[in-house]
């Protein structure tokens, strides 16, 4: 592959009072591909994905998107950056006072100033698209596990993102409904769309993975597609962890 | 057997056991009444049969001068409704306002922040009543131009301020009161700071402070009285006026049974509405 990194984080600081998370972390995403991070709770995942659109800033270090806009700086206009880079959280976190398409045209009609027919067809095609048209106009609390998460997929999709991240979006859901939700993933993956996600599920990692990243200690510890990183792991550490959770 | 076959989906209960817990409820509701009306019958009894009873009943319970007196209550407590109406919109948009200011994160804005904080701290320190006397006698007496002397705008400027305080608070609770992912959530959709609160918490914010909201708002309908002390007749002032002139103080009474009919009703949408919230609360819980 030629072409650029798509984000570049390079050697990210990041601490919670007195408490490093990262710890000097690099890593680069090509565009179009999928990364999946890897390793124990607390390994930095998470605190990972909110640097890179923003949600906390970095204690040093620098993040790169399209080569071009560095999250980082100190006048960087961050609603420009979450512009381009959707989120989907453990948590859902829809907004429970609004209707399923509210919740899904609120991003573009305010933040990219769409018309609010424009913005709903949009929308109501993103919600065909992943087999929830018939929840639009339903509440949140009316949604399963599932198909909340589906839709908090969908409003981070209505943005039109360059990149997604995912971080441990199945976590909080009955196992029953997780395969529902990866298969929303996988069918952006096959669209084409970057992807950064943080997961436990070893099995889907091997599956859509262009690049599994093992994190521990708030660094990547070992990198490599998932044939060499599931199969043939070379740090002592990563085949500890993987013997545990495979 | 017309028993539906087991994981049918339907809702099926044994008609026996319908019946018995219907005739438990019967059995309770009749017991309580029994209970009830015993109770009340010897508190009357109590009552009525002790020594000072027909003094007390010719003193607060004077048929005659409840009708004689109580249509000019009714015209009085107009005044009262009147205050009401123009204040709480008015303590609605400061509460609002105020609270708004002192959630401000950005340092040009220091000087709202300060202001906001020092108004709550102070209108919220200060009894009502002193508020009152303070702007009632005081503006007026500044004699500058262009400020009015009514009495009547005085003490409803006294009740805004006074319970504009405590609005503030309270609308600064429901923010507090929406988790912080949901701003998370709306900020990393790229809403502004602005955007968020205006979308996403304050809508929310709203719906978990209606509850107190109300009680505030019984609070408010109560302390209208309290303007009599300037001078104006609302309903108040008409009793104690009815009162000192026949040394009779069923208008008292009559001013209290006004206030009831209308804080009773109230009270009882206040507590349906917290029952409301609590059950969509519990059942919401997990998804929001």
């Amino acid at each position: 592959m030629t072409s650029d990194p798509y984000l570049r984080v390079d050697s990210v600081w990041k601490s919670f009072d007195e408490h490093p998370v990262l710890r000097g972390i690099s890593l680069e995403v090509l565009p179009h591909t999928a990364t999946v991070l890897i390793g124990a709770s607390g390994s930095g995942k998470s605190t990972l994905l909110r640097c890179i659109n923003g949600l906390e800033t970095v204690d040093s270090g620098s993040i790169t998107i399209d080569g071009d806009l560095d999250v980082t700086a100190f006048n960087t206009d961050l609603d420009a950056v979450r512009r381009r880079v959707g989120i989907v959280f453990q948590s859902y976190n829809l907004f429970p006072h609004m209707k399923v398409i509210e919740n899904i045209i609120l991003g573009p009609t305010k933040v990219l100033k769409k018309s609010k027919s424009e913005a709903t067809s949009f929308g109501l095609e993103l919600l065909t698209r992943f087999g929830l048209e018939s929840k639009a106009v339903d509440y949140p609390d009316r949604l399963s596990g599932g198909q909340a998460q589906r839709v908090a997929i969908v409003r981070a999709l209505a943005m039109k993102p360059d990149i997604m991240l995912f971080d441990e979006i199945t976590s909080a859901l009955d196992p029953m409904l997780v395969g529902e939700v990866l298969d929303a993933v996988r069918e952006l993956r096959a669209g084409g769309l970057t992807i950064v996600m943080a997961t436990h599920e070893m099995n889907f990692a091997r599956e859509i993975a262009d690049n599994v990243c093992f994190l521990k200690d708030g660094i990547v510890w070992e990198q490599g597609n998932p044939g060499v990183l599931f199969g043939s792991a070379s740090r002592p550490e990563t085949q500890a962890f993987l013997s545990r959770v495979v | 057997m017309n028993t539906p076959a087991p994981g049918a989906n339907v809702v099926y209960q044994d008609p026996l056991r319908q019946e018995q817990s219907r005739k438990k409820a019967r059995r309770d509701a009749l017991i309580g009444m029994v209970s009830l009306i015993g109770f009340v019958v010897v508190i009357v009894f109590l009552v009525t049969r002790s020594s000072g009873w027909s003094a007390v009943q010719n003193t607060f319970f004077n048929g005659d001068q409840f009708v004689e007196s109580f249509p000019t209550l009714l015209e009085a407590f107009w005044l009262n409704v009147r205050i009401f109406l123009i204040a709480e919109p008015l303590i609605l948009l400061i509460g609002l306002l105020v609270a708004l200011a002192r959630t401000l994160r950005n340092p040009i804005f220091l000087p709202l922040r300060v202001v906001a904080t020092l108004y709550v701290d102070v209108f919220r320190g200060v009894p009502t009543i002193l508020v009152i006397f303070l702007l009632g006698f005081g503006m007026p007496a500044l004699q500058l131009q262009g400020v009015p002397s009514d009495a009547i705008f005085w003490g409803t400027a006294a009740l805004v301020l006074s319970y504009g305080a405590y609005v503030a608070e309270v609308f600064r609770a429901g923010i507090g009161s929406v988790h912080p992912s949901q701003t998370m959530a709306a900020r990393s959709l790229g809403l502004s700071s602005f955007q968020t609160k205006r979308y996403v918490v304050l809508p929310q914010a709203i719906r978990n402070v209606m509850p107190p909201l109300l009680n505030d708002f019984i609070s408010l309908q109560k302390d209208t009285a309290l303007v009599a002390v300037l001078g104006p007749i609302e309903v108040l002032r008409r009793a104690q006026i009815d009162t000192s002139s026949n040394f009779n103080y069923t208008p008292y009474v009559g001013a209290a049974l006004i206030f009831i009919a209308l804080t009773i009703p109230m009270t009882r949408f206040a507590d349906w509405m917290q029952r409301r919230s609590a059950k969509k609360r519990q059942a919401g819980g997990v998804t929001a």
